[in-house]
């Protein structure tokens, strides 16, 4: 008897999902320009608009959750979101555990480093260099891939600001990340004092994935479809365009 | 710029409204001493139970409890949010999705209370315990000569003497407790700790920021310093005072 009360204890805090609310997980660290809360801790940027704008085409009532990024597939699989829009690559590895919506924007990735230092986009020019990557993203299975054979350390940092802000601080010498969060970087008083662009790296889909998508459980396939045709609308409807002139100033979808 | 000037203006970002992050980190603040208060009095009647079990149960009660205490204490609370955050969820809504049930989300206020909450009663068991012991034994053997039953012998004999040797121990507990909610940034519940990471981030104004928030802690922990004083000295009102207490 008490224990039955427990559970009726417990599962009065752990509230039942409404019927058509869908939590969109987002990572909860400042990612700009596509996700990153302001100063009164509303969450702005172009992913965050696309979002709105998805979850309206799909007559979706959306509500923004922010998980930590190295829990968000195990916050989806164990129900505490339904949706990742998280700029997350879409990668075979991943789709062992989750599945994936159609992509919504695909950028190149590209490394930066410290001004004046030589150094090239690949394991040559590269050798001997420390490099710093967010962990538990395409990036950092790239660089442990073909960088990591040669260069001096591979640092992996908990979020993205966190690797930018040690290499203006010059405690290593290159980072390779999404060419628009770098752009970003490199625009900021910050970025622009210390560091500039050294170039994309070679592409391996295999690894640097097929763009951004929408993450879900698998066997979710409806509710996978209805992101794919609300994606699909917000493209087509020149939203997606609208949108991103606010922020960029080309199309960030890639071929 | 120089360095008076960039002193003023990262001290802007402290401001109430927008541009400031003020209201924000206050409520991020509510929101950590919210936690930490549930979890203080899930920890303390945890605590009042198993101290109670592992006195006065049987063997076997007192042996799960042992069982308890020793694990909670062992393994890192940053580990068992971990495993109650993703492991236990995902195994609950299995279970009610195979019942044919709807899947529940545990919300990150729950599980810190709930996690918090056990960690602190394993060390509130061990406090309550030693304080229920410094009760001389021949009060409680007369309280029950005269045939008091087990709740009023508690209650006007164990609980009265009992409180000002838990006391200390439970500001102790407290203290703990306040800080212990900073770990639930990890599942990015915006308590004051993530709030302040993702102020500093935003805004480039680390020192700022951080310092701003370890003076909110050292407030908090001054208040309950103060509080908890008050406490102690009204449970040891008729004891003869003696240096240090």
């Amino acid at each position: 008897m008490k224990f039955k009360s427990l559970i009726a204890a417990a599962l009065l805090l752990a509230s039942p999902v409404a019927a058509q609310e869908v939590k969109i997980g987002i990572a909860a660290e400042a990612y700009p320009p596509f996700a990153s809360p302001d100063a009164s801790g509303n969450w702005v940027g172009w992913e965050v608009d696309f979002i709105n704008a998805m979850c309206a085409a799909a007559e979706m009532q959306c509500v923004i959750t922010p998980v930590a990024w190295d829990g968000i597939i195990p916050s989806l699989t164990s129900g505490q979101i339904d949706v990742i829009m998280a700029s997350m690559s879409i990668t075979e590895e991943r789709k062992q555990t989750i599945d994936f919506s159609d992509k919504y924007y695909n950028t190149p990735t590209v490394i930066v480093g410290a001004k004046g230092v030589e150094m090239a986009p690949t394991a040559e020019g590269l050798a001997g260099k420390i490099i710093g990557v967010q962990a538990s993203t395409v990036h950092a299975a790239y660089v442990e891939q073909y960088f990591a054979p040669t260069a001096a350390e591979i640092k992996i940092y908990q979020t993205q600001d966190e690797a930018n802000q040690d290499l203006a601080a010059g405690r290593i010498d290159a980072i390779q990340a999404d060419s628009i969060a770098m752009d970003a970087f490199l625009a900021s008083e910050a970025g622009a004092a210390c560091c500039e662009l050294k170039g994309p790296v070679a592409d391996d889909p295999a690894i640097l994935g097929l763009g951004v998508g929408a993450g879900v459980r698998k066997g979710e396939d409806a509710l996978r479809e209805k992101i794919n045709a609300a994606i699909a609308k917000v493209i087509a409807d020149g939203t997606y365009d609208k949108i991103t002139a606010n922020y960029f100033a080309s199309s960030i979808y890639g071929g | 710029m120089n360095g008076a000037g960039l002193l003023v203006s990262t001290l802007d970002y402290l401001a109430w409204s927008p541009p400031g992050w003020g209201a924000t980190l206050a409520v991020a603040l509510g929101k950590s001493i919210l936690i930490a208060i549930g979890a203080f009095g899930l920890g303390l009647l945890i605590g009042v139970a198993g101290a109670y079990g592992k006195l006065y149960g049987r063997p076997v009660t007192r042996d799960l409890l042992g069982i308890y205490t020793t694990i909670v204490r062992a393994v890192p609370e940053l580990v068992l949010i971990l495993i109650l955050y993703f492991a236990v969820t995902s195994s609950l809504n299995n279970l009610l999705l195979a019942w044919g049930f709807e899947r529940v989300q545990i919300s990150g206020f729950a599980a810190g209370i709930a996690v918090l909450g056990v960690v602190q009663g394993a060390y509130a068991t061990e406090i309550l315990r030693g304080a229920i012991l410094s009760v001389p034994p021949g009060q409680i053997e007369a309280a029950r000569a005269m045939g008091m039953p087990p709740l009023m012998l508690a209650w006007r004999v164990t609980f009265p003497q009992m409180l000002a040797a838990a006391i200390p121990g439970l500001a102790n507990l407290w203290l703990i407790a306040t800080k212990d909610t900073a770990l639930l940034a990890v599942v990015g519940y915006a308590e004051l700790t993530l709030v302040t990471r993702q102020a500093a981030s935003t805004t480039k104004a680390f020192f700022t920021f951080f310092m701003a928030a370890g003076l909110l802690y050292l407030v908090i922990s001054i208040l309950s310093t103060l509080i908890f004083a008050r406490i102690e000295a009204w449970a040891r009102r008729g004891q003869v005072r003696r240096a240090g207490t």
